[in-house]
């Protein structure tokens, strides 16, 4: 008798706790959720963390996951801002449209992409042209760019990261060789590269550079050219990226439904402020430059 | 009060019965929604574009391809390869528990079995990043160590608990005639091991075998972590691999709701689903096989 009454108990506090969860999504809290790219995740934590230094009652989420994950989550509204290091594509604006999303995208950092190899080796300098070719499969062996008789091994973020579309619709301009190693996350792509004396891979440069601007063990920055012909630039230079003369550089965006209001808005004003932009040196990347400011003052963001 | 007393063994019968049926109701709903979404994947895409292509690169450049094939050859050869690591380890530990090892040995060893069975696949997937994968670029002289190796290993580490107990039970519930008919004949007890005690618990054995494979065919998180996830067909057990359930947790993240790549990759979950049913049917079916033939 004891038994069945265990488990009569049993049955209905199981089916109340499924009930639950199926409505679970009703109630939601006060916070502004941000989730995506996890090239900026740090980054925004660290703003977010600022911000609600200041505004104890605020309080901000923010989750990685890839930009492309933000995106997904904005769209289905899951989401207050999708943190993303690429513009939206056509597919997934329409997409938005069609749930009744306005997705509206602010700029509001520059990152470097570094293009980055074991320490091992002893090449310095590429051109695009041959990043590109490493990626596509063409260039397979050191010993073409001038390095040891060792194959390359090719690393890469997986397809939910905006790196790896922002790499490869920028840099590579084709589909990327089907032996790159598609890894986990920012810090895999690093680890890989310290471990693996053939190693290439790419990072935002935020994630290499500790805030005295030393480089992370075991790994060389390469220096990018544009082409043959053109001069090739460290970006560990900070005037290289601003200037735009290093050439692998992109804005970093954040997307919300609709122009942002109220709570939102004021965050991200915080982050757009003097004070926000010194978060985001310090985290290594650049402050958002007077082209988009001047965008970002026609769109009402900022006055 | 006899009355209500029939009348709470009826209800919580019949509440029993629902909890029983509602494991029918949950495995249905889940097939029915995978075929439901998977299904409209070939609205766009041929059945050879998809179980015949190797190229599977939905958000390509110029043009998107949902070819599964290298996908699913990965997943057989990963699984595979932990098997030919498993079974010799997990039949032999069984026979020595339930043959050979004294009651406190065995004591010991069985819970420590069941805990191993318990350790989370990101763990497994991590010790496969920081320690087995360098470990395997060191002993074979290759440069990187996320590889299929990598993630028969550590498979094969997560299908050993399944293996062991179930093949124990076999061994166990070998009769002791058996035994004794042997050793009364004069064999040594590794011969009746070998040729007397495994042969009649085989079909134990395999069931448990064949239960261990659809755990490693199933398995997401350790060969997401550990195999390195390179989309192409793979030529031997050094090269980078991406299962089928690595495919799906890597891109169904990302993917935008009711588009063909969201399509597809429920057709690849239906396929997984399909192979693990039929793996875990056919264990099942040798299982039964056992128990209506035993002496």
């Amino acid at each position: 008798m004891k038994f069945g009454k265990i488990m009569l108990i049993g049955t209905i506090a199981l089916s109340a706790i499924l009930f639950a969860a199926c409505g679970g999504r009703a109630n939601r809290s006060n916070a502004i959720q941000i989730s995506g790219s996890d090239s900026e995740v740090n980054m925004v934590q660290n703003l977010a963390e600022a911000y609600m230094a200041i505004n104890k009652e605020q309080s901000i989420a923010v989750t990685g996951g890839g930009s492309g994950t933000g995106i997904a989550a904005m769209i289905n509204r899951q989401t207050d801002i999708a943190n993303s290091s690429r513009a939206m594509n056509a597919s997934e604006i329409q997409q938005a449209r069609d749930r009744g999303v306005e997705p509206v995208a602010i700029p509001f950092a520059i990152d470097g992409l570094a293009v980055i190899i074991n320490h091992e080796l002893p090449i310095t300098e590429m051109t695009i042209d041959q990043i590109s070719k490493i990626y596509q499969g063409i260039i397979t062996n050191w010993s073409e760019l001038g390095g040891p008789d060792l194959p390359i091994t090719v690393y890469g973020r997986q397809s939910n990261s905006g790196t790896y579309v922002y790499f490869r619709d920028h840099v590579v301009k084709a589909d990327y060789t089907n032996n790159m190693r598609n890894m986990n996350g920012t810090a895999q792509i690093v680890e890989a590269v310290r471990s693996d004396r053939t190693a290439i891979g790419y990072t935002g440069i935020g994630y290499i550079v500790d805030k005295d601007g030393k480089v992370a063990d075991r790994i060389s920055v390469i220096n990018v050219a544009l082409d043959e012909n053109s001069t090739a630039f460290s970006p560990l230079l900070k005037e290289n990226v601003e200037s735009g003369d290093y050439p692998i550089s992109r804005a970093l965006y954040q997307f919300t439904n609709g122009m942002p209001e109220g709570r939102i808005l004021e965050f991200i004003r915080f982050e757009l402020s003097p004070e926000g932009q010194q978060i985001v040196a310090n985290a290594g990347y650049y402050p958002i430059g007077e082209k988009y400011l001047q965008q970002l003052k026609e769109m009402g963001i900022i006055e | 009060m006899q009355d209500i007393r029939k009348i709470k063994d009826k209800a919580i019968r019949g509440l029993l019965m629902l909890a029983g049926l509602s494991v029918i109701l949950f495995l249905g709903g889940i097939f029915s929604m995978l075929f439901y979404y998977g299904v409209q994947a070939f609205k766009e895409v041929s059945f050879s574009g998809f179980f015949l292509s190797t190229n599977w690169n939905p958000s390509g450049y110029d043009q998107s391809a949902y070819g599964i094939l290298s996908m699913v050859v990965s997943t057989l050869f990963v699984s595979l390869g932990a098997m030919v690591i498993a079974i010799p380890i997990g039949v032999g530990t069984a026979a020595y528990i339930s043959e050979i090892a004294k009651p406190a040995v065995r004591e010991t060893l069985k819970p420590i079995i069941e805990i191993l069975a318990s350790i989370p696949s990101v763990v497994i997937g991590f010790f496969g990043i920081v320690f087995l994968g360098p470990l395997i670029a060191k002993t074979f002289g290759l440069t990187a160590g996320l590889n299929a190796l990598n993630g028969s290993f550590l498979l094969a580490f997560m299908a050993l608990p399944t293996i062991i107990s179930v093949s124990e039970d076999a061994i166990r519930s070998v009769p002791e005639e058996y035994k004794a008919a042997s050793i009364a004949l004069g064999a040594t007890k590794w011969y009746t091991l070998v040729k007397v005690v495994i042969p009649a618990a085989s079909s134990g054995i395999i069931a448990s075998i064949m239960l261990g494979f659809g755990r490693a065919i199933g398995e997401t998180m350790t060969v997401l972590m550990a195999t390195g996830n390179a989309l192409r067909m793979p030529g031997n057990i050094f090269d980078s691999v991406r299962t089928m359930t690595a495919n799906i947790a890597i891109e169904l993240g990302e993917v935008p709701y009711n588009t063909t790549h969201y399509y597809s990759l429920f057709a690849v979950g239906l396929i997984l689903f399909i192979l693990t049913m039929l793996v875990n049917f056919m264990a099942d079916r040798i299982t039964q096989h056992v128990g209506r033939h035993k002496l």
